[in-house]
């Protein structure tokens, strides 16, 4: 368009994620690993830990992820068949309630199994510090990427391959193996190393059900850190996951890019017909119902539920300073703090995001590695952001420590790549007739963005700051380290209260996590609606 | 507006996708780019336009070098190959994209579309985005106004009304107009002068009689539909075609030829000197086109009329009319 002035505009946009990711990503998790190949100075006061039984928690980490993960598409697939295959009364909002959990916290989703399955739980069977319990969590937490992702392309086959097999002779069965399942592989691999990257990489869940003989890396990282004040020992471990994650994400991408694309048409569901199909339908409904709504309901209930029968008094104990010593103020105050942080760090991750991704669309050289360096922070454990910052952060020439910006900064970062991941295939598929149409029209360069590109983008714009907004309030792992002891956020509040013993502690936490629920929730389904059917973007 | 273009070429890379093009385009005349795809058109008018910067040469409207002048400062109206409108706007919201004091109501009567401003872009057929399209573009009252295959995409009996109906507009509004196009009635039918592409060159430059009376190369001859040409060895005023002789006005010595398949005369009845069979006869309403074998040369065309067509198998003695034999000029660049 004008051939002189946009590289070095797009230059000057390009700095400013550069800048970001280079300050908040970079240097604290660089940081981190120079410290755990034992450069830089050693840390006052920390012994050097041994590593004791790296192994054994590596192991752990990588099974319960394989379990969770298979055990995920075997109850999810289904509901993805469901859900995109027939045309059911509500299913807008049964889709809306699937995506429920995968926006909550783990925080929230470690509390709301602890009140169904945990000491004095509504099924009455104790099953928290098992395996089992950290399994049923994930499970929870990720049909919605299976549905979301599976669900998507498996709505927009052409059945006319299936029908075309069917009169070629093949059984139904027959025809399920050799033509969908083949078309649907792609996107069951993309859901399946999703799936597998946020198990492995899972805190909140482990840590809140687990009980003290489970960990991941990542809960070992935050236990040697913040127990342990094994530092060095951390830093190794986090290097051995950033590393992990590095391979997993590289498989993926080499998986991906040999993968077919299925040939898409747009979805037409149909009604459901014969008793076999409506009985398909009614067991997955019936699953869905049971496993995503059973345990937020319980977490409602378990707000109310006092000893003396229901009652307000865990609510109205959020309000008031002496009633817990954990807390050092009014529990409901947390409330205030978690909103002031997300919305600075919804700002944050859009004018980061918007820029990353208004440069992708350009073409030039080092976009390649630019968009990889994008995704990193996806592939990083929020633990390791977190260390990283606070072993990084904390020193001149940038001490952060006091800044009220350090959690946004944290939340960020994490938010970031979803918001690029929201907004890029939609800026992509913008006809670049549309920007040239509009200069001959007698637009100036600098305003074509605004006059051509925002009003084309902004639903999802409006949807990815949803996403973003729920992301930055429900933040655990970096929030964790760095949130001032005086000023927690809602997750952390809900973490310190579900480690202290006592009702009125559990309670109280009971009562935030359904408060962060209803937040995040309402965020994400409000700004859910805006965006256009059928328009691009990841999750 | 007057648009001159002195000798512009842009590369890709090693592609030439203009190579030295020179036009001149005089104010209120309308003239078509014809050419294949491939061919260059559209790039010339994206260098026009602003939107293509050349690698050499010059674009000067009406005495004024433009040729650094960025897009939106060049007063020039473009409407896009497939309309490009903008889906976020309603009808009325492109048109005044431009201008925003348009005169709405009147720019839509003007292209037969009243009452159309508040619909949305997505519900208008193909031939009423190509109307908005049009509006849109003369909104700003641009002087020049350059169409990029207005009618591509259109079926054929919308094409024939609306390229009456452009040609109709162009002449009432005066303005300057500059169209690509592929196919060949298009242009005659909208354009004052016509001028052939070829590979990122002009092939040929004249009116849209001239251009077809007596094409300029063998390239053009084929790209205008024409497939019995030749070289021929001319002698003492005859010509030697592989499909038989024939007397023209050249020069000796060898020369591409055009036998129009008007000039092809097929008879039953009386031998000739040279006899072929009818391999193919295809019903075209007004006439009988029909494909000949002749033993050692390439396949014939010939325009019959329907009451004595020969039909497929027959032996046909074929004599060529010396009206309908065109000269073309030798070395032709193509």
């Amino acid at each position: 368009m004008d051939p002189d002035g946009a590289p070095l505009r797009t230059r000057l946009l390009a700095l400013v994620p550069l800048a970001f990711l280079g300050v908040f990503f970079v240097y604290p998790v660089g940081t981190l690993v120079a410290i755990g190949l034992g450069f830089g100075e050693p840390i006052p006061g920390v012994p050097g830990g041994s590593l004791g039984d790296v192994g054994g928690v590596l192991w752990f980490t990588v099974w319960q992820a394989v379990a969770s993960t298979v055990l995920t598409l075997v109850v999810a697939l289904p509901g993805a068949a469901v859900l995109a295959r027939f045309r059911l009364p509500f299913s807008g909002l049964v889709r809306a309630l699937v995506t429920v959990p995968f926006v909550l916290p783990t925080v929230v989703v470690g509390a709301a199994f602890l009140a169904l399955i945990g000491p004095d739980g509504l099924l009455g069977v104790e099953l928290d510090r098992t395996v089992w319990a950290i399994l049923a969590a994930h499970v929870f937490f990720n049909y919605a990427v299976v549905v979301r992702i599976v669900g998507s392309v498996w709505a927009q086959l052409d059945r006319r391959s299936v029908e075309a097999a069917r009169v070629l002779g093949a059984s139904r069965p027959r025809a399920f193996l050799r033509v969908t399942l083949p078309a649907l592989r792609p996107a069951i691999a993309a859901a399946s190393s999703v799936v597998f990257l946020f198990t492995f990489t899972s805190f909140g869940i482990v840590q809140i059900l687990g009980g003290p003989s489970y960990a991941t890396l990542e809960v070992e990282i935050y236990r040697r850190t913040v127990y342990l004040l094994d530092l060095s020992g951390a830093a190794v471990l986090s290097m051995v996951q950033f590393a992990a994650v590095a391979v997993l994400l590289a498989v993926d991408a080499a998986l991906t890019g040999r993968q077919r694309a299925a040939r898409l048409v747009p979805a037409s569901p149909r009604s459901p017909r014969g008793f076999g199909e409506w009985a398909f339908v009614g067991v997955n409904l019936v699953v869905l119902v049971g496993l995503l709504l059973t345990p937020l309901a319980v977490l409602v209930e378990r707000s109310f539920a006092t000893s003396d029968g229901y009652g307000l008094t865990y609510w109205r104990a959020l309000t008031s300073a002496d009633a817990s010593s954990v807390l050092p103020a009014p529990a409901l105050e947390t409330v205030g703090t978690s909103l002031r942080y997300a919305v600075t760090a919804t700002l944050l991750a859009l004018v980061v995001g918007i820029c990353a991704a208004v440069v992708l669309t350009r073409p030039g050289r080092l976009r390649g590695a630019f968009g990889l360096l994008l995704m990193l922070p996806l592939g990083t454990s929020a633990v390791t952001v977190g260390f990283g910052f606070l072993v990084a952060l904390d020193e001149p020439p940038l001490d952060l420590r006091d800044s009220a910006l350090l959690v946004p900064f944290a939340q960020a970062l994490v938010a970031v790549p979803f918001v690029v991941r929201a907004v890029l295939p939609v800026l992509r598929a913008i006809d670049n007739r549309l920007r040239e149409a509009a200069a001959v029209l007698g637009t100036p360069p600098g305003r074509v963005w605004w006059r051509v590109d925002l009003p084309l983008v902004w639903r999802s714009l409006a949807a990815a700051a949803g996403f973003a907004f729920a992301i930055s309030l429900g933040e655990f792992g970096a929030t964790v380290f760095i949130a001032r002891a005086d000023n927690p956020t809602i997750p952390v509040a809900i973490a310190q209260l579900l480690g202290r013993p006592g009702e009125v502690n559990s309670g109280q936490a009971m009562a935030l996590a359904t408060i962060l629920m209803v937040l995040c929730a309402a965020s994400l389904i409000a700004l859910d609606r805006l965006r256009p059917t059928g328009a691009g973007g990841e999750l | 507006m007057s648009l001159s273009v002195s000798g512009v070429s842009v590369r890709f890379g090693s592609f030439a996708a203009l190579a030295d093009v020179e036009l001149e385009v005089a104010e209120h005349e309308v003239v078509a780019v014809l050419g294949p795809s491939g061919s260059g058109k559209s790039t010339l008018l994206r260098v026009v336009a602003g939107l293509q910067e050349p690698s050499a040469g010059r674009v000067v409207l009406d005495g004024v070098d433009v040729t650094k002048v960025p897009p939106h400062r060049r007063g020039v109206g473009l409407m896009f190959q497939d309309h490009a409108l903008f889906t976020h706007k309603d009808v009325a919201g492109n048109i005044r994209f431009g201008n925003a004091w348009a005169d709405v109501a009147s720019l839509l009567s003007l292209v037969g579309l009243p009452d159309a401003g508040p619909r949305a872009v997505v519900t208008l057929s193909g031939g009423e985005q190509q109307r908005v399209a049009l509006a849109r573009a003369l909104a700003p009252s641009p002087k020049l106004l350059m169409l990029d295959e207005p009618l591509g995409q259109l079926d054929r009996e919308l094409r024939e009304r609306l390229v009456v109906e452009l040609r109709r507009l162009f002449v009432r509004l005066g303005t300057t107009v500059l169209a690509v196009t592929h196919d060949q009635r298009e242009a005659f039918a909208l354009a004052d002068r016509v001028v052939v592409m070829a590979g990122g060159r002009i092939a040929q430059v004249g009116t849209p009689r001239d251009v077809w009376e007596q094409p300029a190369s063998e390239f053009v001859a084929r790209f205008l539909g024409f497939t019995n040409v030749a070289t021929a060895s001319v002698e003492a005023g005859t010509a030697a075609t592989p499909w038989g002789r024939v007397a023209v006005p050249a020069a000796p010595g060898p020369h591409p030829v055009l036998v129009r398949p008007a000039g092809v005369l097929l008879s039953v009845d009386d031998p000739g000197d040279v006899t072929g069979v009818v391999e193919v006869a295809t019903f075209a309403g007004e006439r009988v086109e029909v494909l000949v074998r002749i033993d050692g040369a390439p396949l014939l065309e010939a325009h019959c009329p329907v009451v004595s067509a020969p039909t497929v198998g027959e032996t046909v003695a074929v004599r060529l009319d010396p009206a309908q034999i065109v000269v073309l000029p030798r070395n032709s660049s193509e």
